[in-house]
């Protein structure tokens, strides 16, 4: 019967096997797909754009270049000379420090709203799914009521009534950003609730807490982090178009959408670099995250592909 | 005698299912799982549960459990009715009363070292434990089932079934359990795993002093481990005896063609064999027949069938048989 039983006198005193896990799985899975570790290394490169940026730019992004100002065609274009590597805007700042500005400022949208949705829509749907009954009932009805008022229109207001600021933009994507993620969350975990698994926690005697966090959450983290990379470039696409409709954040702060949005106008003076600057790092970011998040889906649930 | 250790009486269970593209307010349908189900069992004894699928067998072991709500009836747990106790009393009997699962991938959280898996009971349940007794306990625990404790921290997916089954046995166990309710544990298994994994259980029956409710399908495997069975037929319990005398001395008629149908290893005496072979298929739950339940399906019933639930006759050697006509042969009169 327990033949096994003097191997195992050998190896007590040897350490235990490292097991594989799924998540070391995934991430073999992961580094295997070239174009997710392209997006990866792109969004890498952005991030460090916006972190060193400030470092190494040779203008601040609130002065202006007096220089410049009358003549921005032909003064402001891009040039290493000048020491505007990407030109000037319209009112002589430059446009390098400003883009960086606005990478921060966009990135940090993102990041925020999916982390909000992360955090909270996980746990709520967890939640609902988990107990099941009237309680599940009440609370995805409340996220129903939610998702049925258009948010833009209610985003807007909040910035018009509140002022323009960036807690308030926060604070209107938190309110937005999570009521998908809390219906998938839900969905995965009605699917979960049938494994023997719980079963086997509830029959124990575990807490229904401790059965949420120790059993539900992680096997949930797999959608949740994939819908979370694909929810960051919307977020981002959100705040730059209220930036471009000019409701986003305030002057002397910018963003992408603003920055596009100032390069826009300035089209037929035959300033295009004003338009295409902040919209190549927009356009590689999204591409960037789009591709991450297929890479991450294919890398999380093999069986699916 | 004291007490017996568990002790079933009357106990339903009914699940509401809703009607089909109704509204939310319409009453929905009840499906009667188990009707008053009776059971004992003694400490270190075996009761084997067996029955067609949808007999109500799991079930039942939910509702001693406790992860299923009992409609009537009580549990009786050493003398003491456990069915209406509050969450945080139920959670603490979850230390005396353990389960092991018929499927044994999906009985373990995939994200969670086999460590982690055996340890959540005596987390839950010894929350003092140090962190070098639990790794101690565990490790003594998967090498009690036949794994080596160098294993600790591998994942669910790298086991194969039998071994699965053996992490799930060692969770099971680790807290001490008086009772293990074993719900299918060897059907998803082949056969050989299923013989280790039987010897197992009983090794550890016999050394651990456990009572096992042991839930199968399969006669044979039933009768090597039991020493008690208990037949259920759509949520009913129909015949209960003690192992060798079941099997010799069936009374109720559907044990009989259970019995019946279990193959012999003999081609020649399987040809020879006589076979009643039930007809037709279980009735549906939600609309079951009048009376016995079993007499759409009976060689031997009758008109009267049909009138009262038959009440459980108790013959000699503790042999409980719900039909009244047991002792008529299969001619219908």
């Amino acid at each position: 019967m327990f033949a096994t039983k003097s191997i195992a006198d050998d190896l007590a005193g040897a350490a235990p096997i490292k097991g594989r896990s799924l998540w070391a799985d995934a991430r073999q899975r992961f580094f295997r797909n070239r174009a997710a570790v392209a997006g990866l290394i792109v969004l890498m490169l952005v991030t460090a754009f916006a972190l060193i940026g400030p470092f190494i730019a040779p203008w601040n992004n609130e002065d202006i270049d007096w220089n410049v100002l009358g003549n921005i065609i032909e003064a402001g274009r891009p040039s290493l000379e000048s020491g505007h590597w990407f030109g000037t805007d319209p009112v002589g700042r430059d446009l390098f420090a400003r883009t960086v500005q606005g990478t921060q400022i966009s990135l940090l949208v993102g990041i925020v709203g999916a982390l909000i949705s992360v955090v909270v829509g996980t746990l709520y749907g967890a939640i609902a799914g988990y107990f099941g009954g009237r309680i599940d009932n009440v609370m995805m009805r409340i996220v129903d009521v939610l998702m049925s008022i258009p948010y833009m229109f209610v985003l807007i207001l909040l910035l018009v009534v509140f002022g323009r600021s960036l807690l308030m933009l926060f604070i209107g994507i938190g309110l937005i950003s999570w009521l998908d993620m809390a219906r998938i969350a839900r969905g995965q975990t009605l699917t979960l609730k049938g494994k023997a698994y719980i079963e086997a926690a509830v029959a124990t005697g575990v807490r229904p807490f401790t059965i949420i966090l120790r059993h539900i959450i992680p096997n949930l983290l797999g959608v949740v982090i994939v819908y979370a990379t694909l929810l960051v470039p919307s977020m981002i696409i959100y705040e730059s178009f209220i930036s471009f409709l000019g409701l986003g954040v305030q002057e002397p702060l910018t963003s992408w959408g603003a920055l596009i949005n100032d390069g826009a106008s300035e089209m037929n003076n035959g300033t295009l670099w004003m338009l295409l600057v902040p919209l190549f790092f927009f356009v590689i970011t999204l591409f960037g995250f789009f591709f991450v998040g297929d890479g991450l889906r294919d890398a999380l649930d093999p069986k699916d592909r | 005698m004291s007490a017996p250790l568990l002790e079933v009486q009357d106990v339903s269970v009914t699940f509401d299912v809703a009607r089909q593209g109704s509204w939310p307010w319409t009453p929905p349908h009840a499906l009667q799982a188990v009707k008053q189900a009776s059971i004992m069992l003694e400490p270190g004894q075996t009761l084997g549960l067996v029955g067609e699928s949808g007999s109500g067998k799991s079930t039942l072991a939910r509702a001693i459990v406790g992860t299923v709500p009992i409609s009537t009836g009580q549990v009786l747990w050493r003398g003491e009715d456990v069915v209406g106790l509050s969450a945080a009393h139920q959670r603490a009997r979850g230390r005396h009363v353990q389960m092991v699962f018929q499927d044994p991938l999906d009985a373990l959280n995939p994200r969670m070292t086999v460590g982690q898996i055996v340890a959540e009971p005596l987390l839950t349940h010894f929350p003092d434990l140090s962190k070098e007794d639990i790794r101690a306990k565990v490790g003594g625990m998967m090498e009690r089932v036949g794994l080596l404790p160098a294993l600790i921290n591998r994942y669910p997916h790298e086991f194969s079934g039998g071994q699965c089954q053996r992490i799930g046995i060692a969770r099971a166990l680790i807290t001490g359990p008086e009772l293990l309710i074993c719900d299918e544990p060897v059907s998803a298994l082949d056969v050989s795993v299923q013989a280790q994994v039987v010897n197992l259980l009983q090794d550890l029956q016999r050394d651990m002093g456990l009572a096992l409710l042991f839930i199968a399908h399969d006669l044979s495997v039933v009768r090597h481990i039991s020493h008690r069975i208990a037949v259920m037929y759509l949520g009913r319990i129909v015949e209960t005896a003690a192992a060798p005398e079941l099997i010799a001395n069936p009374r109720h008629p559907y044990t009989k063609a259970l019995i019946a149908s279990v193959p012999i290893p003999s081609p020649k005496a399987e040809r020879q064999r006589h076979r009643p072979v039930l007809e037709g298929e279980l009735p549906s739950p939600m609309a079951p027949p009048s009376g016995c339940v079993f007499r759409t399906r009976c060689p031997i019933a009758r008109a009267s069938c049909a009138e009262t639930m038959p009440a459980v006759a108790v013959l000699e050697n503790d042999h409980f048989v719900a039909c009244p006509y047991h002792s008529e042969g299969e001619t219908p009169s």
